[in-house]
C-alpha cells in the first residue's frame, strides 16, 4: 500500500504548519535574537555577537558554571529516573490482570496520576513527604530516620526521584501493556507446547514485542525528564541551595527572574539543540522500525 | 503465561504506592486546619466541608477553574480541527518535505517551555493577546498540534485505503467523505486526541501561568496564594488540588480502552 504522491496534500497540512508556525518559528526568531545581544533595561540593545554562547559554555564564568553544573544534575536525574522507571513499568505491566472489571480499575487507577496538573503534583508531594504534617515525612521520622527534604540534599533528590516514579512509571507500563496486548494467544501456546520456562517466554516473545514501545517510552521519559520544571519547583523550589536546580529551572530564573534576555536565549538555544539531537535519533530509529516492520506483517 | 508469579502482590502494591498520596490530600482537604497542623489522624476526625465551601463561594477561587477550562476546551478544539486534515494528508499521501514536515512538528513536542515562556510573553503582549484564553489555547499547540497529528494519523492509516476509493467513486466530494465517512469512522480516534489535547493543556502550568496576570488566572496560578501571613491554608491547598484531578479523572473513564494506544501516539 504506497501512499500516492499529491502535492495538492499540502492545503491539507497548511493550517497546521500555519499554528505551528506562528506559535514556534516567531518567538524562536525572538530567542535567536536576543541570543546575540546585551540590554541594560529601557529596551536598549547591544550587540555581543557569539559572547554569551562563549560564556555558556566556559565552566569558569558565573554562566557556564550554572548552566553546566545544572545541565550534569538534569543528566544524572534522567538516566535515574530511567534505570528506575522503566523495568518496574515492565514489571507493572506484566501484572497486569488478564480479564474482568479489575483491567478497566487498574487503567483507570495506573493513568490518574498522569492526569494530574503538574505543580498539583508537586503539592501532593510537597505535603506527603513534610515531616510535620504528610504521612511520608512523619512515618520516616517516627521510624527514625532523619528525613527532611527541605533542608537535606539527599532527601531532596529522593523526594523529587520517587515523586516522578510516583507520577511517570504509569506512562511506560500503559504502553508496555499495549505492546503485550497485540501479542497472538498462539505464540504463548506454542512455548507452551516447546516447555518453555517462564523467563525464556518473557526473553523470546514478550520482550522483543514490547521493543517499539519501550523505545517510544524511553525517549519520552528522557526528553520530559530532561526539561522537568514545575514539580520539583514546587517542592524544593531548586533547593536546598541549588542541589535541585535543573535546566529549566535555572533558565527561568535567569529569563523571568533576573530578566536577563540575553543570557536566557542563549541559554534557551543550546538546550534547544540538545533537545533537537535526542529527538533526530529518535525520529530516525522509529521510522526505521516502522519500516523494518511492514514485511514482516506482511508474512504473517 | 501473560503475566508473572506474584503479580496481584506487585500490582496491589504499586496502586496503593500510587493512591497513598492521592489519599493523603484528599484526607487533609477534609480537615480543619487546626487538626491538620495540631496533631497526626490518618482520617479527619472532625470532617469539614469548609474549605470547598470557600472554593465554591469565593469567585477569585472558582473564577481559576472556569479560566482553566475554557483555554483548554479552547486548545481542544483548534488542535483537533486543523490536525484532522493534516492527519489524513500525512497518512494518505507523499508530497514535498512531508518527512521533514513531520519531524519539526515532533521536534515541537518535545521543545522545553521554557524555551518558550519569554518570548511568548513579548509575542501575545505585542498582538494584543495578553491575558486573554486564546493566548494559552494558542500557546499550548505547540505541544498539542502536534501530538493530535501523531495520534490521529496512526488512526486514519487504519482506514483502508479502498474506503476512501470506494466513496470518491460513489460520487463523495472530499470535504462531504471527510465529515460522513471518515470523520464517524476514526471517531474513538478523535475522543483519544482530544483527550490528549485536553490533558496536556490542563497540566501545564508554566506557560499558562506566564501568559495570563488578572483575567484569566489559571487555577494553578490561583494555588499559590494559599501562602499568606498567617502561614499556609493547607486544607485550603489540599480542596483545590482535588478539585484539580476531578477533570481528569472524569474524562479517563471514557477513553479508558484506547489511553495506552494513545500514548504510543497510535502507533502499537
Amino acid at each position: 500500500m504506497d501512499k500516492t504522491v499529491n502535492q495538492k496534500a499540502w492545503f491539507l497540512v497548511l493550517p497546521v504548519f500555519l499554528v505551528v508556525a506562528f506559535s514556534a518559528v516567531l518567538p524562536l526568531m525572538t530567542v535567536v535574537n536576543y541570543s546575540m545581544q546585551d540590554t541594560f533595561g529601557n529596551n536598549q540593545f547591544f550587540w555581543n555577537g557569539v559572547g554569551w554562547f562563549k560564556e555558556l559554555l566556559d565552566p569558569s564564568t558565573d554562566l557556564g558554571g550554572r548552566f553546566l553544573a545544572s545541565l550534569g544534575r538534569n543528566l544524572f536525574f534522567s538516566l535515574v529516573i530511567l534505570a528506575i522507571e522503566v523495568p518496574l513499568g515492565i514489571v507493572v505491566a506484566l501484572s497486569m490482570p488478564r480479564q474482568g472489571w479489575t483491567v478497566a480499575a487498574c487503567l483507570v487507577i495506573l493513568a490518574l496520576p498522569l492526569l494530574i496538573p503538574w505543580n498539583v503534583v508537586g503539592t501532593i508531594w510537597q505535603i506527603f513527604g513534610r515531616p510535620d504534617i504528610g504521612l511520608l515525612g512523619y512515618v520516616l521520622n517516627a521510624v527514625g530516620i532523619d528525613y527532611n527534604y527541605v533542608s537535606n540534599d539527599i532527601d531532596a533528590w529522593v523526594t523529587v526521584i520517587v515523586m516522578d516514579v510516583w507520577h511517570w512509571t504509569s506512562l511506560v507500563a500503559l504502553l508496555c501493556y499495549a505492546g503485550l496486548k497485540s501479542i497472538p494467544e498462539a505464540y504463548y501456546q506454542a512455548a507452551q507446547i516447546d516447555g518453555a520456562s517462564r523467563w525464556a517466554v518473557f526473553k523470546a516473545i514478550q520482550l522483543p514485542k514490547m521493543n517499539r514501545v519501550l523505545l517510544i517510552a524511553v525517549l519520552l521519559r528522557f526528553m520530559d525528564s530532561f526539561m522537568i520544571y514545575t514539580e520539583p519547583f514546587v517542592v524544593t523550589g531548586g533547593g536546598p541551595g541549588n542541589s535541585t536546580t535543573f535546566v529549566s529551572i535555572e533558565l527561568v530564573k535567569i529569563a523571568l527572574g533576573q530578566f536577563d534576555l540575553g543570557k536566557a536565549a542563549a541559554l534557551s538555544l543550546v538546550y534547544n539543540l540538545i533537545i533537537l539531537i535526542v529527538c533526530w535519533i529518535f525520529y530516525t530509529v522509529m521510522t526505521n522500525a516502522g519500516n523494518e516492520r511492514k514485511p514482516q506483517e506482511g508474512a504473517a | 503465561m501473560h503475566s508473572i508469579p506474584g503479580r496481584r502482590f506487585i500490582m496491589g502494591l504499586f496502586l496503593i504506592f500510587l493512591l497513598l498520596p492521592i489519599y493523603w490530600l484528599v484526607n487533609m482537604s477534609f480537615k480543619t486546619n487546626s487538626e491538620i497542623v495540631s496533631t497526626m489522624t490518618l482520617w479527619p476526625h472532625t470532617p469539614t466541608l469548609q474549605h470547598y465551601k470557600r472554593i465554591f463561594t469565593d469567585e477569585s477561587w472558582y473564577s481559576g477553574y472556569i479560566n482553566s477550562l475554557e483555554y483548554v476546551v479552547l486548545n481542544t478544539i483548534i488542535s483537533i480541527s486543523v490536525a484532522l486534515p493534516a492527519a489524513y494528508a500525512f497518512s494518505r499521501y507523499r508530497f514535498l518535505g512531508d518527512k521533514h514536515l513531520f519531524f519539526w512538528l515532533l521536534s515541537n513536542r518535545m521543545a522545553p517551555a521554557a524555551v518558550y515562556a519569554l518570548p511568548f510573553f513579548n509575542l501575545y503582549s505585542a498582538i494584543g493577546l495578553f491575558d486573554t484564553p486564546w493566548a494559552v489555547a494558542l500557546a499550548h499547540c505547540i505541544f498539542n498540534v502536534p501530538l493530535a497529528v501523531w495520534i490521529l494519523e496512526g488512526f486514519v492509516s487504519g482506514v483502508p485505503r479502498e474506503i476512501d476509493e470506494t466513496a470518491f467513486l460513489d460520487g463523495y466530494s472530499f470535504p462531504r467523505f471527510f465529515i460522513k465517512i471518515l470523520v464517524p469512522l476514526i471517531a474513538s480516534g478523535i475522543g483519544v486526541a482530544a483527550f490528549f489535547c485536553f490533558m496536556f493543556s490542563w497540566v501545564e502550568l508554566l506557560l499558562a501561568r506566564t501568559l495570563t496576570s488578572v483575567q484569566t488566572k489559571p487555577i494553578a496560578a490561583i494555588m499559590t496564594r494559599t501562602v499568606s501571613a498567617a502561614g499556609m491554608d493547607w486544607g485550603l491547598l489540599a480542596a483545590a488540588g482535588v478539585l484539580t484531578i476531578i477533570p481528569g479523572a472524569l474524562v479517563i473513564w471514557f477513553v479508558r480502552n484506547y489511553i495506552a494506544r494513545g500514548f504510543a501516539l497510535g502507533r502499537v
